[in-house]
């Protein structure tokens, strides 16, 4: 999947087999959010076995970001997909500890850590 | 030149997401300018941000043109030892009592702002405006003055 929008929250999405590895880019706060969600929700439809994003691009997030990668989470397991995330930046890693999603989530420090 | 603000500051912002890259910018620098460590100004711009959120989402449900006043005031003499923040909308105003934030085990999207909140800022208090609205008043304090920023610096 290619994101051809301007200043769209997901700049691509990588295939490895069946794996995608969603890169993202800039501030995801509650302007951004949503666009964010629905590309997510557009990557997971496209029947990957895992989902792998990648949000070392991602200086700051806010809950709302969080709710759209809650949401992501909530779906693909569902639908039998595993997902990690990578490349969190400091303030982002320090948003899963408060809301402790930190323990929810698959975090891994880099993409070749999450592949291996 | 006295690079600690010392004066209260007072934006005044439209209820649009689009506000917020700009309002966290200059809350950061506030921050910043009062020596106040990465970690610590995290938590102050993440709780703005969703204080913010919250307003345009809940008290204006989000009509984008709404007014939010902000005002951060360094608090102590001489020099400061915590920074307050205000911000006041004239929306719906929000029972505090039924502010909460929901179980952190429950995971599910959203209802995580206020949990955020109370964990990174030292004061959390919401109060009725005067004409309409909710005042919520955050308190963070400072753990140390950076030494170098507390110098004047004659340029």
């Amino acid at each position: 999947m290619s994101n051809e929008q301007p200043n769209a929250p997901v700049t691509g999405v990588r295939w490895q087999e069946n794996v995608a590895i969603v890169d993202v880019a800039g501030d995801i706060d509650l302007n951004r959010s949503l666009d964010f969600q629905k590309s997510l929700l557009a990557v997971l439809e496209d029947g990957p076995h895992r989902i792998i994003v990648n949000l070392s691009g991602v200086p700051y997030m806010d809950s709302s970001g969080v709710a759209s990668l809650v949401k992501l989470l909530s779906r693909a397991r569902k639908s039998g997909c595993q997902l990690s995330l990578v490349g969190l930046t400091t303030r982002v890693k320090s948003l899963f500890e408060i809301t402790r999603l930190d323990v929810v989530f698959n975090i891994s420090p880099t993409e070749k850590d999450a592949l291996a | 030149m006295d690079l600690i603000p010392r004066e209260p500051i007072a934006l005044h912002f439209c209820s649009s997401p689009a506000h917020l890259p700009v309002i966290r910018a200059a809350v950061e620098r506030m921050c910043d300018l009062l020596g106040m460590d990465s970690e610590a100004t995290g938590g102050v711009v993440l709780s703005v941000d969703e204080a913010m959120t919250n307003i345009i989402k809940h008290a204006y449900k989000g009509d984008s043109g709404q007014p939010i006043d902000i005002v951060m005031t360094p608090v102590g003499q001489p020099d400061p030892n915590a920074l307050e923040i205000c911000l006041s909308d004239r929306g719906q105003y929000v029972d505090p009592s039924q502010i909460k934030s929901r179980d952190l085990d429950d995971v599910r999207p959203g209802g995580l702002g206020v949990h955020i909140i109370v964990k990174c800022m030292d004061e959390v208090t919401y109060a009725p405006r005067d004409g309409g609205g909710t005042v919520l008043t955050m308190i963070k304090n400072l753990q140390s003055i950076d030494a170098e920023a507390s110098k004047e610096v004659s340029s």
